[in-house]
């Protein structure tokens, strides 16, 4: 099987081993993975702060990178979620405005080849036991995204509970947002800080030494928390779990 | 439209959260209470096996009644004036406020009670009564303590929400004399004692009133049946008692007929209180010569619902019921408490309800599509399924891009609000470089470069980001960097990640 990995904006450029990690492990898989180096980001921030048309570039460009695929992965299901049920609308609406045609066309067809990684391993290559070695305690915050748009359900638990050496810890309040909400961690900096704190805190109390999640902004506003609070509890993309073996151990 | 900006107005949702934020007491209160019926209402609502065909049904059938509001109206208004009612349209609050004052004048009466109603506090009817000289008592338990308390609602449900117990207690010894009858003396803050002290000087007020003014949750066109579902019975006394009923009903509150009820009194009260049913559910049809008010008037309120009709996207928010469910489970109105939204309306379903109702033309208005993280939460627990975020992504598109829209009946094309053009060119220079792989891979690169410099708090607008969360490190190669040094441009496989990537704890 080959795919094409959609790394997203963010992974590209802050968290690249998030990216590398869904190549180590997909291959290991069997999986054969390009990257279309065409692509750059989905256009979630422009989208969802009001600036439809600006997204439009960016949307028509994405739908070019991956236009011959018949699975694009993305570790994020954030962006996932943007894709999917995002993309048909934008599409709709520029062809309600005049300015449709087959680069619309072409955004709506991605969203149906679009997957998030958990669904990717566990509803098309029908894994939940990825031979994965963490000896971590970790706990689980599940991204708002993921969560309510994908409805991911119990895939990314499934994953964690394969993998050997790993501890999970519940992290209470886990279905409650982080509070990083894209420009609403700057537009309301206030509530998305008081919204983290309590995040970082129910982190912190489960004693675990790594917070998993499936989304490295939300990771990126919990992280940023924890420093600041003083804790040493690190975020970890759960590609990068998966992608741990006992022969190497990220 | 001209706004201006006067003490009165109320601050853009940012500030006015913040200051809520920084209200301990505040977000004690608010935690507690949210926490408490959110885990109530997921019970509740666990116990029914058809909860998704009831929330898909309770969707449909507002739809559908939407659609045909038209006609459905009019036969509410044939419905009710066969049964012996009086049907007034208002098409806004200013007129909605004229036609209850004079109605109030045309009995002679000074004073009126009141049933907890959302559409009175929309259109500000108290306020109106009282430059009139008529008083207005609330009678609901939490609205008599905001009154009393000379304090706004904060919630749709729970209006004192915002209050504890012992904030009660004082309001009640300090204020309730200056009312009627006086609280008892060493009143506790115990439940118990603060009902039975608010049902002492509620009874006086039952008793003398002449007049009633309500809302009502439901109204059944089929025969003009109004609806009232409570749970304290204060209602009841209202809508029984005096000669005079005025009713002030927003016209999306309209049902086709019976069976259409037997949907709502299912999500109605396992949404809101978390019951199986609610208490009292009052209904009343026109008149009756033997029992109950002599007089009913019911006033039909549009105040910017026929506006938020027309628009595809944002009409479903006309859907709502007021359960208070999205205000609930809401970790923004959880911090921000109900003020920071600056209308009667707080919460999900008041981000997306307020800016419609009134436009997005004040800053308040136009920051509240923006008062959301875009969690889901609402939409989730909402029992007729309105897809706030959407809405509210909606409503963003309107405030920073303008366009078309209905504002009192007439379709306009509506500017951009004012305050948006550094974003807007940060938004168009961020799109224009990330359609530019160079240029975002040469920033990238330049950012890789001097990562050892990058300060650990950020001055200007980046402040927001740095005061409560640290920067991640930037890595020293890219994805995009990685891929090509290690695979090259034939995508095939080669050497295994680059040793320093420099994960944000490193």
């Amino acid at each position: 099987m080959r795919v094409a990995l959609f790394v997203t904006c963010v992974n590209d450029t802050l968290y690249p081993r998030t990216g590398q990690a869904v190549v180590t492990l997909l291959e290991r898989l069997g999986v054969e993975v390009a990257f279309p180096a065409e692509q750059s980001c989905c256009g979630q921030p422009q989208f969802n702060t009001g600036y439809r048309r600006e997204t439009e570039p960016l949307a028509r460009r994405h739908a070019r990178a991956f236009r011959d695929i018949t699975h694009v992965v993305t570790p994020s299901g954030s962006c996932a979620a943007m894709v999917r049920e995002n993309y048909p609308r934008i599409a709709a609406g520029a062809a309600a405005e005049g300015r449709g045609g087959p680069w619309a066309e072409a955004v709506a067809a991605v969203a149906p080849r679009t997957y998030e990684l958990t669904e990717f391993l566990v509803d098309v290559l029908k894994v939940t036991d990825v031979g994965a070695y963490y000896p971590h305690t970790v706990t689980y915050h599940p991204t708002c995204h993921g969560l309510r748009m994908l409805g991911l359900g119990d895939r990314p638990r499934r994953l964690l509970s394969a993998v050997r050496g790993l501890r999970l810890r519940e992290l209470p309040g886990a279905e409650e947002c982080c509070g990083f909400g894209g420009t609403f961690a700057v537009k309301n900096a206030a509530v998305s800080a008081a919204m983290g704190a309590d995040k970082a805190r129910a982190v912190m109390a489960t004693g675990a030494e790594a917070v998993c999640t499936v989304d490295n902004s939300c990771a990126m506003h919990i992280g940023g928390t924890l420093t600041r609070l003083g804790s040493e509890v690190r975020p970890v993309h759960l590609a990068e779990i998966l992608a741990s073996t006992e022969g190497d151990v990220w | 439209m001209v706004t201006e900006e006067t003490s009165q107005e109320p601050p853009a949702f940012p500030a006015a959260a913040a200051r809520a934020v920084r209200n301990p007491v505040l977000r004690a209160n608010l935690r507690h209470a949210t926490h408490t019926i959110r885990a109530k209402r997921a019970a509740a609502v666990a116990e029914l096996s058809d909860w998704a065909e009831l929330r898909a049904a309770g969707a449909a059938i507002k739809d559908h009644t939407l659609r045909h509001l038209d006609r459905y109206l009019e036969r509410l208004e044939t419905a009710v004036t066969a049964a012996g009612g009086q049907v007034h349209w208002a098409a806004d609050a200013a007129e909605a406020g004229r036609i209850v004052t004079d109605l109030v004048r045309a009995t002679g009466e000074r004073e009126v009670v009141k049933v907890k109603s959302m559409a009175t506090q929309e259109i500000e009817l108290n306020e109106v009564l009282a430059e009139a000289g008529i008083t207005a008592y609330e009678t609901d338990l939490a609205e008599l303590i905001v009154q009393l308390g000379e304090d706004r609602p904060s919630h749709i449900l729970v209006p004192a929400i915002h209050r504890n117990r012992g904030e009660i207690r004082d309001i009640f010894r300090e204020r309730m004399g200056r009312w009627g009858r006086p609280a008892p003396d060493g009143l506790t803050d115990s439940p118990a004692e603060l009902a039975e002290a608010a049902r002492l000087h509620l009874r006086e007020k039952f008793l003398r009133a002449k007049v009633a003014i309500s809302g009502a949750n439901f109204m059944v066109a089929e025969t003009g049946t109004l609806v009232v579902v409570e749970s304290e019975g204060n209602g009841r006394m209202c809508l029984t008692l005096p000669e005079t009923l005025i009713s002030v009903v927003g016209i999306e509150k309209t049902v086709p007929d019976w069976r259409d009820l037997e949907v709502f009194l299912q999500l109605l009260p396992r949404s809101s209180t978390a019951e199986r049913m609610n208490p009292y559910t009052s209904m009343w049809t026109g008149t009756s010569d033997r029992d109950g008010p002599r007089t009913f008037h019911l006033v039909l309120l549009d105040n910017g619902r026929t506006d938020a009709l027309a628009d595809p996207v944002g009409r479903q928010a006309l859907r709502c019921i007021r359960c208070s469910a999205c205000l609930n489970v809401c970790p923004v109105y959880e911090r921000a408490g109900g003020h920071a939204y600056g209308s009667a309306y707080p919460g999900p379903i008041g981000a997306v309800l307020t800016p419609q109702l009134r436009g997005t033309g004040t800053p308040v208005d136009a920051s509240l599509p923006y008062a959301s993280s875009l969690c889901g939460a609402c939409y989730e627990v909402c029992p007729v399924a309105i897809d706030i975020p959407r809405i509210l992504v909606h409503l963003r598109e309107r405030v920073v891009e303008g366009g078309p829209a209905s504002v009192r009946g007439s379709r306009v094309v509506i500017k951009p609000a004012r305050g948006h053009a550094a974003e807007r060119a940060a938004m168009r220079a961020a799109r224009w470089a990330l359609d530019h792989p160079g240029v975002l891979r040469a920033g990238q690169r330049l950012a890789a470069r001097t990562r050892r410099l990058h300060p650990d708090r950020l001055p200007g607008p980046g402040r927001a980001w740095t005061d409560s969360r640290a920067l991640p490190a930037v890595p020293a190669e890219s994805f995009r960097d990685w891929w090509q040094r290690t695979r090259g441009e034939a995508g095939a496989p080669g050497s295994g990640r680059t040793p320093d990537t420099g994960r944000g704890t490193a």
